[in-house]
């Protein structure tokens, strides 16, 4: 057995991108003393002398790893005269896709079997320019690799064999609880990262008591799973005695609270607000909301379609770009096992980071640097999405300090499903429990668990192997497979699908199998490498693999079915009747449960939530800036609000072929669209609009009315681009600060109530959601960072004819520029006070009985075709729209803020210019149609402010009929374009 | 599938194997120009290679064959030059046609068979040209403007000015030698380059999205039978897929049609249904 190493480069220095990024980011940390980084590929390939010959590695170098035009290689390692090397290499066990694909390539090459020479990979990085050994190793932890999953050398790495698992000796082990104190359990609970409280460990406690045996430890790893915060939602479900103060913010005057300090008893808080507006509102178009995978509305008369969005905030805290790979692999194989499997057709994402320019020394230890974060996240996405051909359409970018040790990594997926496959599968008795996809490592093992409590400087390192590397190409093939089966000639290769997710197969299987119960034959499940225990086995978290509940007499068809697409589906159990959960290794028993205690057995305890709405800070009268046009520049250049083009050119936003509105609009493709519209169907002109909302710094002020603005502001982008406003269901997801915090509760009671009554008032159902509670971040020093209140409202809305679909792009001079909506003084958590360090105190207000008559009436003028463009007034109120409209466009325009509706004290003009309040739409017009629009709007408000010019400037008049603002259209998109351009 | 071939029909094959997903979309365009289409995953090929003969048009679709995870395409050609390498030949030498998108194109390129300047007997060429990391090391989805300037090639005429997306990381086309962009241009091979607003080649960012030397964009080989491109033509098919089309009061022609109407056109023209549909015939 030899290791033979492969070095390839690129022939010509010039053409070395990944030196050349690399440098950049060397650069933007502020070392210039560098001034090259010349890269390269290392293969080490490890076989049978017989084999692996020196002739069959130069063959394998020059026909199979190199690219005889456009590189070099060497066998062996170049010797470097000059520089500081560093090499990159994975630790063992992590997932290495181009290892694989180079492996099975090899093999094909020499005709020899598939891993008979294995293969490794790495990156050579030789930094030229005057740099001590110390900065190289500091720049490659802080550039090129991650510690929790990667090793760093400064020489040349050639190992005598590569390193292998230790083979498993079974044991089976038990873990004696039944006579442990109440301190001792807890204390089990910290040492084996179990995180449940003390009422759920004494539960357990009991329960082995009454059956009169010590659990295994994949008994006791099946409950810390199955009970985890990511897997149960049990904040969401709990009993919670609530106490709103409404303070000096006025109430909202819903059933949920009277007048004064109220406390009230919530049994199952996500129930009785966000599932209840659902029932409520019982919508014939709703299919399956709430108890699958993802959620199902209506399309057409023979399709589905479904939505789930997915946090992944943790695995990306540690190793943004595996979080954020995995993050989507995880939300697209949610669509994939949504009834009786779904296409994946469409994906989001929406992430919350720290500013990206944050100073270095600002970092806590053991964070990423935002900016870092940040690229890493939309590389993992981006190589997820576009390898699984799935066009990420839609999302947006929030920037706050307070995430910087909880970076929030959102990403949802849309699928398209007959619609006779809409229901959820039920696994029955005597199918066969078949694990299709990858193979089990000990990757992933505790995330579901982890992922339920507050991060500290030391969980890169405690947590590295909760951390997963995707590989897109194994669940693309999997998802062939997938929809194959589905689509069987004569019927289903299966009966019930779901995903490998948190948890693993402990949480798959224990879900699928809850009514029937279910026989586990652990030793049967393929691994990646050997030395996994049956507890690791069975609560890996290894990505890309689906639970299948098989039909014993399709089992075979399933199989070669797989075969053919070169994926091994595995046999490893029964869905047997029993009504228990029996784990076997090897034919003994390792597991024996109550498939009722499992899933019913967690204590429900009463938990304490407050909220007080804040005082309003007294008032501060802020002068206006004395140039209005330069904070108008300052706020397009805001990262929040500015350009997010180099994201979204790094997705493949057009795969498949369906994206008719994309998320870049205008004769430029440059515009920021409102909402990304997709047509799931060939030959038909019906689509599905796909856009989001969230407000997070509204939640300093009021949890309320930040729910209500993001759903209001959903909606808006739906309505914007031509979607039915009648036809528009929601997403929840909630990224929160530790809700042990009773404040912290109380706000998040209070978002929900407004999920509630937005929900009623606007007919929107919720269809899905998820929540991510624990997100706070310990310092070194014990400085405790929480997130702010984060809600992301993800919207699905259905266009009745894509023909009619409009953008928000400027379109033609003389059209007229129409502000629907009222004008109201809220500044308060607006940009522009925050561009003056202000928070404010009149946060936005949804007006429940008005808006949801706006929205219809705009979606209406819309279908009518009355508006050429309309674009949603947000974060930067109108200044800030219609500056996007016309640097979209390519166009000026001039417009008066004397005709802006508005409360009478609003009457300013920077108030009516930087306002944020709500449900407002600044509509192009053609004059024509103005009498038509003022007929379809009825007495919702309405204000011609001026018309669009050839002159490429806005140009705005005060209240005072002055010149306030004449800035260049051109100056205006430099500021929105530039800061993100990376 | 056989009730619904007609010996006249003009039959296409799209070859698939893991990672590919531009199929459904170029499936439908084959469709939409009139051919039948069928989808065949590379496993099923390899296993009878003789089922080509029913066919006369072959696509290789877009996507991460094999996850790109060496170089883009490269694993994916190496199962063509290793594997099917006599009969690609002999499906070129009979006067059909292939196609490859992107990642396809990437696969032809380097398995040699474009520019593909070798005969048979000598066996598959060494790769002359390359499609690498775009010049500022991203991937990139844009639409970008095109012109043709092949006389040889069957599926596109010269003169023509289109507007189609690219979505590659590995777009940049080079050469080994310089000699190897002299003898494209003499046996007028380059189908595509990249041009700026006034219509010439462009040779910077973003007109020129990739660094493509010489701003191509996509080849032929000799015969004019053999294109692979980086734009995907099968992304424009309908009006509503063009980036703006809510600027315009008429809906933009969709520019990607032509090129598949082009093949299906050239194949009934040339008669090769008859001559090479002989299991087909058979089999109705």
């Amino acid at each position: 057995m030899s290791v033979y190493r492969v070095e390839v480069y690129p022939q010509n220095p010039s053409d070395d991108a990944t030196g050349a990024a690399v440098l950049n980011e060397i650069r933007q940390l502020g070392f210039n003393e560098i001034y090259e980084v010349a890269s390269g590929r290392i293969f080490l390939l490890q076989g049978d002398d017989q084999l692996l010959t020196p002739a069959q590695v130069e063959k394998i170098a020059s026909q199979v790893l190199c690219d005889p035009v456009s590189e070099r290689y060497v066998i062996g390692a170049a010797p470097h005269a000059v520089g500081r090397l560093l090499e990159v290499h994975l630790k063992p066990g992590v997932m290495d896709p181009v290892a694989a694909s180079t492996q099975a390539a090899v093999a094909d090459k020499l005709q020899c079997p598939p891993g008979a020479v294995e293969v490794r990979t790495g990156r050579r990085f030789l930094l030229l320019g005057q740099v001590t050994a110390d900065t190289a190793m500091m720049l490659g932890r802080r550039v090129l690799a991650n510690e929790s999953i990667e090793e760093l050398h400064t020489s040349p790495l050639l190992p005598d064999a590569f390193p292998v698992g230790r083979p498993y000796s079974f044991k089976r082990v038990e873990v004696p609880i039944r006579q442990l104190s109440r301190e001792e359990l807890q204390n089990l609970s910290r040492t084996g990262h179990l995180f449940l409280d003390a009422s759920e460990m004494a539960a357990i406690q009991n329960y082995f008591q009454q059956i009169g045996r010590d659990p295994t430890d994949a008994e006791l790893e099946t409950l810390a799973q199955t009970w985890s915060e990511h897997c149960v939602h049990k904040t969401l479900k709990a009993i919670i005695e609530f106490t709103h103060h409404p303070g000096a913010v006025e109430n909202e005057g819903h059933d949920h609270h009277g007048p004064g300090d109220v406390t009230m008893r919530i049994d199952n808080l996500v129930k009785s607000t966000i599932f209840r507006a659902t029932k409520e509102l019982n919508l014939p178009w709703t299919l399956s909301v709430f108890k699958d995978n993802a959620g199902v509305i209506a399309f057409d008369d023979r399709h589905a379609l479904c939505m789930k969005v997915e946090t992944h905030n943790r695995p990306s805290a540690i190793e943004p770009y595996g979080g954020a790979a995995t993050g989507i692999g995880g939300c697209i194989r949610d669509v994939i096992g949504t009834g009786g499997g779904a296409m994946p057709i469409a994906a989001t994402d929406v992430f919350c980071f720290a500013d990206p320019h944050t100073p270095e020394n600002k970092v806590p230890a053991g964070v990423i640097h935002p900016r870092r974060t940040a690229r890493r996240v939309v590389a993992g996405v981006r190589d997820y999405g576009n390898r699984m051909g799935v066009p990420t359409v839609n999302g947006a970018v929030f920037f706050d300090s307070r995430y910087i040790g909880n970076p929030l990594v959102f990403c949802g997926s849309v699928g398209l499903l007959p619609l006779d496959q809409a229901q959820k599968g039920a696994a029955r008795k005597g199918d066969r429990i078949v694990v299709l996809g990858g193979r089990t490592g000990r990757d992933g093992i505790h995330g579901a668990t982890f992922s339920s409590d507050v991060l500290t400087d030391k969980h890169g390192e405690q947590f590295s192997h909760a951390v997963q590397i995707g590989n897109a190409i194994t669940e693309k093939k999997m998802l062939d497979v997938i929809l194959a089966a589905r689509d069987n000639p004569g019927g289903s290769l299966f009966h019930a699908i779901t995903d490998c997710g948190a948890g693993g197969l402990s949480s798959a299987v224990g879900e699928m199998g809850s009514e029937t119960g279910a026989a586990v034959h652990l030793d049967r499940a393929p691994l990646k490498y050997d030395g996994l225990s049956y507890a690791e086995i069975w609560i890996s978290e290894a990505q890309e693999r689906m639970v299948l509940a098989v039909q014993p007499d399709r089992l075979a068809a399933l199989k070669s079915l797989a075969a053919r697409h070169d994926v091994e589906a595995i046999d490893i159990g029964e869905f047997d009747g029993s009504g228990r959960l029996t784990l076997y290794y090897r034919g003994e028993v390792v597991g024996d449960m109550d498939m009722h205690f499992i899933h019913e057995g967690l204590p429900k305890p009463v938990r304490k939530a407050i909220w007080e709405d804040p005082t309003p800070p007294s008032v501060i009268r802020i002068a206006p800036p004395a140039d209005l046009g330069r904070a108008l520049h300052e706020l397009l250049s805001a990262p929040t609000i500015a350009s997010k083009h180099w994201i979204i050119r790094q997705y493949d936003h057009e795969v498949q072929g369906g994206t008719v509105i994309k998320p870049l609009v205008g004769p430029r493709n440059s515009g920021p669209g409102d909402a990304a519209v997709i047509m799931p169907v060939a030959d038909s002109q019906k689509a599905a609009a796909l856009a989001v909302g969230c407000q997070p710094r509204f939640g300093d002020l009021n949890p309320y009315q930040m729910a209500l603005n993001s759903i209001d502001e959903a909606i808006r982008n739906i309505v914007c681009v031509g979607g039915n406003p009648q036809r528009i269901a929601l997403l929840d997801n909630f990224c929160w600060p530790k809700c042990s915090d009773r404040i912290h509760l109380g706000a998040l009671v209070r978002a929900c109530q407004a999920c509630y009554d937005g929900a009623i008032a606007f007919r929107t159902p919720f269809i899905s959601g998820k929540d991510s509670l624990s997100n706070e971040f310990i310092t070194e020093d014990g400085t405790r960072i929480c997130i702010p209140y984060t809600l992301l409202i993800s919207a699905i809305g259905i266009v009745d004819d894509v023909a009619r679909c409009i953008t928000m792009d400027a379109k033609k001079p003389g059209h007229r520029l129409v502000l629907v909506g009222i004008t109201r003084r809220e500044l308060g958590g607006s940009h522009y006070l925050m561009l003056q360090n202000h928070l404010g105190r009149n946060v936005p207000k949804v007006d429940l009985a008005a808006a949801p008559k706006v929205h219809q009436a705009v979606g209406r003028a819309i279908s009518r075709g009355l508006a050429r463009s309309a674009h949603d007034l947000s974060e930067g109120g109108l200044g800030v729209a219609v500056a996007e409209m016309l640097l979209a466009g390519g166009l000026g325009a001039r417009i008066k803020l004397s005709p802006v509706i508005s409360s009478e004290d609003a009457r300013e003009d920077h108030v009516l210019l930087f306002s944020e309040t709500p449900t407002r739409y600044l509509l192009e017009v053609a004059p024509s149609h103005l009498e038509e629009l003022q007929s379809v709007l009825g007495d919702i408000p309405m204000a011609d402010i001026g018309e669009l010019t050839r002159d490429p400037r806005l140009i705005i008049e005060s209240l005072r009929n002055e010149v306030l603002i004449d800035e260049s259209v051109e100056a205006l998109e430099e500021s929105w374009h530039r800061p993100l351009d990376w | 599938m056989s009730e619904t071939r007609s010996s006249t029909a003009v039959r296409t094959i799209l070859i698939t194997t893991a990672g590919t997903n531009c199929d459904r979309e170029l499936a439908r365009a084959f469709a939409l120009a009139g051919s039948q289409v069928e989808t065949v995953h590379i496993n099923r090929l390899l296993e009878n290679p003789g089922m080509l003969r029913e066919f006369q048009i072959m696509g290789i679709p877009g996507g991460f064959s094999y996850g790109d995870d060496i170089a883009s395409g490269k694993i994916f050609a190496n199962i063509f030059v290793d594997h099917l390498y006599n009969s690609i030949r002999e499906w070129i030498e009979h006067g059909k046609l292939i196609i490859g998108i992107c990642n396809g194109f990437q696969v032809l390129v380097k398995a040699g068979l474009l520019p593909g300047n070798s005969s048979a007997e000598a066996g598959p060429a060494q790769p002359s040209v390359t499609l690498t990391h775009n010049h500022h090391g991203r991937f990139e989805d844009r639409w970008v403007k095109l012109r043709s300037y092949s006389k040889i090639c069957k599926w596109l005429p010269a003169g023509r000015e289109l507007t189609l997306p690219i979505a590659h990381g590995e777009g940049r086309f080079a050469v080994a030698t310089p000699d190897v962009l002299d003898d494209l241009n003499r046996q007028d091979q380059i189908v595509l380059r990249y041009v700026d607003g006034s219509g010439k080649p462009a040779h910077q960012f973003p007109d020129n999205p990739n660094g493509s030397l010489d701003a191509v964009a996509g080849i032929c080989d000799p015969t004019g039978r053999v294109f692979g491109l980086m734009p995907h033509p099968e992304r424009f098919i309908t009006s509503y897929q063009h980036p703006c089309w809510t600027r315009f009061d008429q809906l933009p022609v969709a520019q990607g049609t032509e090129i598949f109407e082009n093949a299906v056109r050239w194949i009934r023209q040339s008669g090769s249904i008859e001559i090479f549909d002989t299991a087909a015939a058979v089999a109705n």
